[in-house]
């Protein structure tokens, strides 16, 4: 690189975060590997394929939307909420049998997207941060969802439960979709003015409004797209275990671990920068501790204590490599003039 | 100087009424007639004894939250601080009177741990409180589980419990004497050196520094206040509600809930202790005047969504409409009640 | 290249224009015409105006009174965004440029090339590759993040932005400030590509020097008003800066206090630097205030935050008091009796929300918290003397006119009772009478032994305050004057337009 200031800085020569975050995914597989082979068992088997593919799907959609919500410069913790609500309503309308699996789709994803239609207003129109309105919203839900559903609701008709169950070539049609998802995504982000623009608020709405972008629109639309892929992510569930329920999507605790594994696939909470990529790697992480801790019975403490550490010690590692100074001017010690 | 005057404590009262952390307290007050209006019997003393037994594990955690939103930061380990608190009281106290004091000691020991490390996580590493304390959440909720395999295990002696459910001179529940006392001992902190730190701190972090304040130490210090509340809800909550791993589970957000409606600002450097404590207490007379009224108790996390989200909407408006000198209105002319105008440099001049 | 000044028709005209705030005039009716393929250069002392006008030509602010015509069509902009698109593009000091986004992506910001539904990548790098041929840097990879660029190739980047938006004029506000001597090359070669593209370009600078070696016009502003415009060879340096200066004094300075004399050395520096500063070497003696001059970017702040171990120093000795003392941190200095007012009050000074009081015994309570009771006590009178104007202590200091701010920051220094007091542009944006105040406080504190530092951009605030003068240069102290010193030797030795006079 020529310069035109004479010295290069050497943080150019750094390799980027996503490369990071799929060093990290391989050295876990190194890991794992070595453990569960030390356990006495196969780490490389379509098995372990199947099972780590299967556990990022669901993840995997919520840990999309929630990049394209951090990168906008908000964040969205009503998601678990509204993978339930998706699985409920799609189940209520399924009932019916075969013929209501396209309304049953339709109607879920058309409530998750005004959901986050809500959301995006409360944070744009509202001004309050991401992280209240949605904390809000989600539990505006969670009210509603415990007061009308006890136990689980409708159920899904086999055709439908096939999404769940079927896998082209040992990789579950689930992954596939989600895979999907987020090429459709990384294909918003870097390839449409929209997905520049939801960069380009995130990362200083200030100047993206001096450039003429309209600052209200990517954060509602991520908003939007983030809930609809939180409703995805509901009906998956539901074609997995046949019936709506109003709890599935707390316990899995989509909210902070989509928000952990879009930090881990190196997005910055603060926005403007990260990618769809990264998240993945992030996802894919964690699907492959959980895989290895499922066969080697680690106990649940050790499976959350590791994942918090692994959160906090990505992020601590992604702070101090971004941590901003002024250039110096003069550097070295002792220097006489 | 006459412009140096000091307002009447009257008129301080009503001004003070007029910001988000004083219109708590009437808040309470119209709950409060409303509750007695739904249910006399809800007015006698010994029931509003009891429900401010009932709600002080809450106000506490509230109390610990203030500090640490005051400072600029969230708290979200709370309830799995909470958790993990119950358990070791269940596992470490058990049946054995004479390890009331050691576990209780324990338990403080712990508290101050995850507090600094809390602390010094978000201002050394220079990780957002949010995912630090996120992080801690996850794996003390872990150990939490590990402890108990996630059902009810451990039941710490009755008279561990009592400190939670008995009563002084059967009138007066200890966990109220604890809620006063802690909550004079927070006003008092506010109103030290500390507790003015603390506020310029989350007011203006750079400006602190450069005042000579050790603002990771100021902040450190609030993460741990924060863990030691916990630690006493939970103390509380054991004689309650016995040991139970979800137990916490959503007092860092009811926290929160509670800290905003008493008017403190996301973000830091705005807010009343005391009004922390109002907004808890108003929080859970609310959900008691609904349940009154009928609505099932299953409507109450919807209520405080509504509540959190109007609370910061119009929180941060209402501060400034508040605060500022009544005889001014225009916008401009607000920011500059002097009458000599400022004639150099101009804004953008460097 | 340098055509006459008369030879390119008018792009830009500015008749008239006045521009207040609160009240205030800061421009008093000035005309300025610039013409197709000329650089104009835009001078005068900090606080005549020159940005002022440069944000009225970029609408980011709405004059008063005057008219605007570009290309002869009567305009008015209500928005930045609309100047921009009108042709008139202003690269700031501080970038509007997405750091964690590339060059490309950032010059194409809300205006990206489409095929369909999606951006045109392709084109967007070929355009941008294209462009930064055109302005002469072509070794400029488009598709780097500018979190990666130096402050050189992001103002590259800037103008870049500028040319694709097809202006026509674009303004520059001290472009130079943080660049190195190969950099301004570079700046000045680009800026004639624009030229012979028949740009005109608006230049803002202290540097007078580079002003000459760019500029074909000249325009003088002093104290909001138009001194004269003029082609750049009729002037010489020294005749413009008697130009600039001579302002009238806008503030009296009071005497020393009768029987104030240097004492032993308060405050001493040898070979000290850091990042930012280096090889400095002076002393501060007890009750003297030695005034720090020099132009933006020079290193003034960064060796005050030196002194004050918000930046610590990293080599070099430094004395308090006669004891070999280096501060770590801010905490530390302040415990050894030291006080920094800063810059900026708002950003750096104080806590806008909390109140009078709780802001002026702020340090108290953070460094010597076992002081407050009677530091609170005395705080009252202390106020008053300083003849503090607010409805209240407990009314919040965002509330507060900026020379009622300032006093506020001063008593919650005065409160632990500093022997050095480390002043940076002590009366910025602050009224005459406040100014006045600010004096005689720094007058009252030398009379007791204690030792001022003291930075300013104001020239007559320099001198007429000052027992010393030091001037700083890209960094380092370029030399020493005595208070008797003209505005005219301060500056040229700040721009380094007159090298002899270096002490």
């Amino acid at each position: 690189m020529t310069a035109i200031t004479g010295t290069r800085p050497v943080r150019r020569t750094r390799i980027s975060t996503t490369a990071i975050v799929y060093i990290v995914l391989l050295g876990a597989i190194a890991l794992s590997a070595v453990l569960v082979a030390a356990a006495g068992k196969s780490f490389f088997s379509a098995g372990t394929l199947t099972s780590v593919l299967t556990l990022m799907s669901i993840l995997g959609f919520v840990a999309i939307g929630q990049t394209l919500v951090i990168i906008s410069g908000s964040l969205d913790l009503s998601v678990p909420y509204v993978v339930s609500t998706a699985s409920i309503v799609g189940a209520g309308i399924m009932a019916q049998g075969a013929a209501g699996i396209v309304p049953g789709v339709a109607a879920a994803l058309l409530v998750s997207a005004a959901i986050g239609a809500v959301n995006g207003l409360i944070v744009t129109k509202l001004r309050v941060h991401g992280f209240i309105a949605t904390l809000g919203v989600g539990l505006i839900i969670s009210g509603w969802l415990g007061t009308s559903f006890q136990g689980s609701f409708g159920s899904a008709p086999a055709e439908f439960r096939l999404l769940g169950a079927t896998t082209i070539a040992g990789v579950p049609l689930s992954t596939i979709i989600m895979l999907v998802c987020a090429g459709l995504a990384a294909l918003l982000l870097h390839r449409t003015s929209l997905g520049l623009h939801i960069y380009a608020v995130g990362g200083n709405a200030h100047v993206a409004r001096l450039s003429g972008v309209r600052t209200h629109v990517p954060v509602v639309v991520s908003h939007i797209l983030c809930s609809m892929l939180a409703g995805l992510a509901g009906l998956l569930l539901l074609a997995r275990t046949s019936v709506g329920s109003p709890t599935i999507g707390s316990q899995g605790g989509y909210d902070l671990m989509s928000i952990a594994a879009v930090v881990l696939g190196g997005t910055l909470l603060a926005g403007g920068s990260g990618g769809v990529l990264g998240t993945i790697g992030g996802v894919a992480i964690f699907a492959v501790l959980d895989h290895t801790m499922g066969v080697l019975e680690v106990n649940p403490f050790f499976k959350d204590f590791l994942r918090g550490a692994v959160i906090i010690v990505a992020v601590a590692l992604y702070a101090w490599r971004s941590v901003q100074r002024r250039p110096p001017r003069f550097h070295g010690k002792g220097k006489e003039a | 100087m006459s412009a140096l005057a000091q307002q009447s404590p009257w008129q301080r009262f009503v001004a003070a009424l007029g910001t988000p952390s004083g219109a708590v307290f009437v808040l309470l007050v119209v709950l409060l007639i409303a509750a007695s209006i739904a249910n006399p019997r809800f007015a006698e003393p010994d029931q509003l004894v009891r429900f401010l037994a009932r709600t002080a594990p809450i106000a506490i955690a509230a109390i610990g939250q203030f500090f640490v939103i005051v400072s600029g930061e969230f708290d979200l380990s709370m309830g799995a601080v909470i958790a993990a608190q119950v358990v070791i009281a269940g596992n470490i106290i058990g049946q054995d009177e004479a390890m009331i004091l050691p576990g209780i000691a324990l338990m403080l020991l712990v508290g101050v741990m995850v507090g600094l490390l809390n602390g010094v996580l978000t201002t050394f590493a220079k990780v957002p409180s949010f995912i630090v304390t996120l992080g801690m959440m996850l794996a003390l909720y872990g150990f939490v589980r590990f402890l108990t395999g996630g059902a009810a295990t451990g039941n710490p002696v009755d008279s561990f419990r009592e400190i939670g459910r008995g009563l002084l001179g059967d009138v007066l529940p200890y966990s109220v004497i604890i809620l006063v006392v802690l909550a004079v001992a927070a006003w008092l902190l506010m109103r030290s050196p500390f507790g003015h730190t603390l506020l310029a701190v989350g007011d203006n972090a750079v400006a602190a520094r450069l005042s000579g304040t050790r603002t990771a130490g100021v902040k450190i210090s609030a993460f741990v206040l924060s863990s030691l509340a916990a630690t006493v809800a939970g103390i509380l909550l054991v004689g309650y509600a016995g040991v139970h791993p979800s137990i916490g589970t959503g007092y860092e957000f009811q926290a929160i809930t509670a800290v905003v409606l008493g008017g403190a600002v996301l973000g830091g450097g705005r807010g009343w202790v005391l009004s922390a404590a109002a907004g808890a207490i108003a929080l859970e007379l609310l959900f008691t005047v609904l349940n009154q009224v009928g609505t099932d108790s299953t409507w109450r996390p919807s209520v405080q969504g509504i509540i959190i989200i109007l609370a910061v909407a119009l929180g941060a408006v209402a501060w400034r409409t508040a605060r500022r000198p009544p005889s001014v209105s225009r916008t401009d002319a607000a920011r500059d009640p002097d009458p000599i105008p400022t004639p150099t440099p101009t804004p953008g001049e460097q | 290249m340098n055509p006459p000044a008369d030879s390119g028709a008018v792009v830009l005209r500015a008749t008239g224009i006045v521009q207040s705030f609160l009240g205030t005039a800061v421009l008093h009716g000035v005309d300025l015409e610039l013409r197709k393929g000329e650089v104009h250069g835009l001078v005068g002392e900090n606080g005549a105006g020159k940005s002022t006008l440069m944000k009225v030509l970029a609408g980011v602010h709405q004059p008063d009174h005057g008219s605007l015509e570009l290309d002869g069509e009567p305009i008015a902009f209500t928005s930045p965004l609309q100047a921009q698109r009108a042709g008139i593009a202003t690269v700031y000091q501080e970038f509007t440029l997405l750091v964690d986004r590339t060059i490309a992506e950032n010059i194409w910001l809300g205006r990206e090339p489409r095929r369909g539904p999606l951006v045109d990548r392709a084109r967007m790098l070929r355009d941008t590759r294209e462009l930064l041929e055109t302005i002469g840097v072509p070794d400029l990879d488009p598709s780097l993040p500018v979190r990666q660029l130096s402050v050189a190739e992001q103002q590259v980047v800037e103008i870049a932005k500028a040319v694709s938006l097809d202006a026509t004029v674009i303004s520059m506000d001290e472009p130079t400030a943080a660049l190195a001597d190969h950099e301004v090359a570079l700046l000045a070669r680009i800026i004639a590509g624009l030229t012979d593209r028949g740009i005109a370009i608006l230049y803002v600078s202290h540097r007078l020097r580079e002003v000459f070696d760019l500029c074909t016009t000249i325009t003088v502003l002093k104290d909001g008003a138009l001194v004269g415009t003029w082609p750049a060879e009729e002037l010489d340096e020294r005749t413009l800066v008697r130009q600039m200066v001579g302002r009238e004094l806008s503030a009296f300075f009071p005497d020393a206090t009768p029987g104030t004399e240097p004492g032993e050395p308060m405050l001493e520096l040898e070979g000290a630097g850091n990042d930012f500063v280096d090889d400095v070497s002076l002393t501060v003696r007890a009750g003297e205030i030695v005034g720090i001059a020099g132009l933006q970017g020079a290193g003034r702040t960064e060796l005050l935050h030196g002194i004050f171990g918000a930046d610590p120093f990293s080599r070099g000795t430094m004395r308090v008091a006669g004891r070999r003392f280096r501060p770590r941190s801010p905490r530390h200095a302040v415990r050894a009796g030291l006080a920094l007012i800063t810059e900026d009050r708002k950003t750096q000074g104080l806590s806008l929300n909390l109140t009078v009081l709780q802001n002026a015994l702020g340090v108290v309570r953070a460094v010597f918290p076992s002081r407050t009771r009677a530091a609170r006590d005395a705080m009252p009178s202390a106020l008053a003397e300083l003849e503090l104007v607010a409805r209240g202590l407990d009314q919040e200091v965002q509330f507060l006119s900026g020379g009622n701010q300032q006093k506020v920051v001063l008593a919650r220094w005065l409160a632990v009772a500093p022997g050095v007091v480390l002043l940076d542009e002590p009366t910025r944006g602050i009224d005459v009478g406040a100014k006045f105040g600010v004096y005689e406080v720094m007058r009252r504190l030398a009379a007791s032994g204690v030792a001022i530092l003291m930075v300013s951009s104001e020239l007559p605030e320099v001198l007429g305050m000052s027992d010393r003068i030091l001037v700083m240069r890209d960094g380092r102290l370029a030399g020493e004057l005595p208070s008797t010193s003209s505005e005219e030797d301060v500056l040229a030795l700040a721009t380094g337009a007159d090298e002899e006079a270096a002490a």
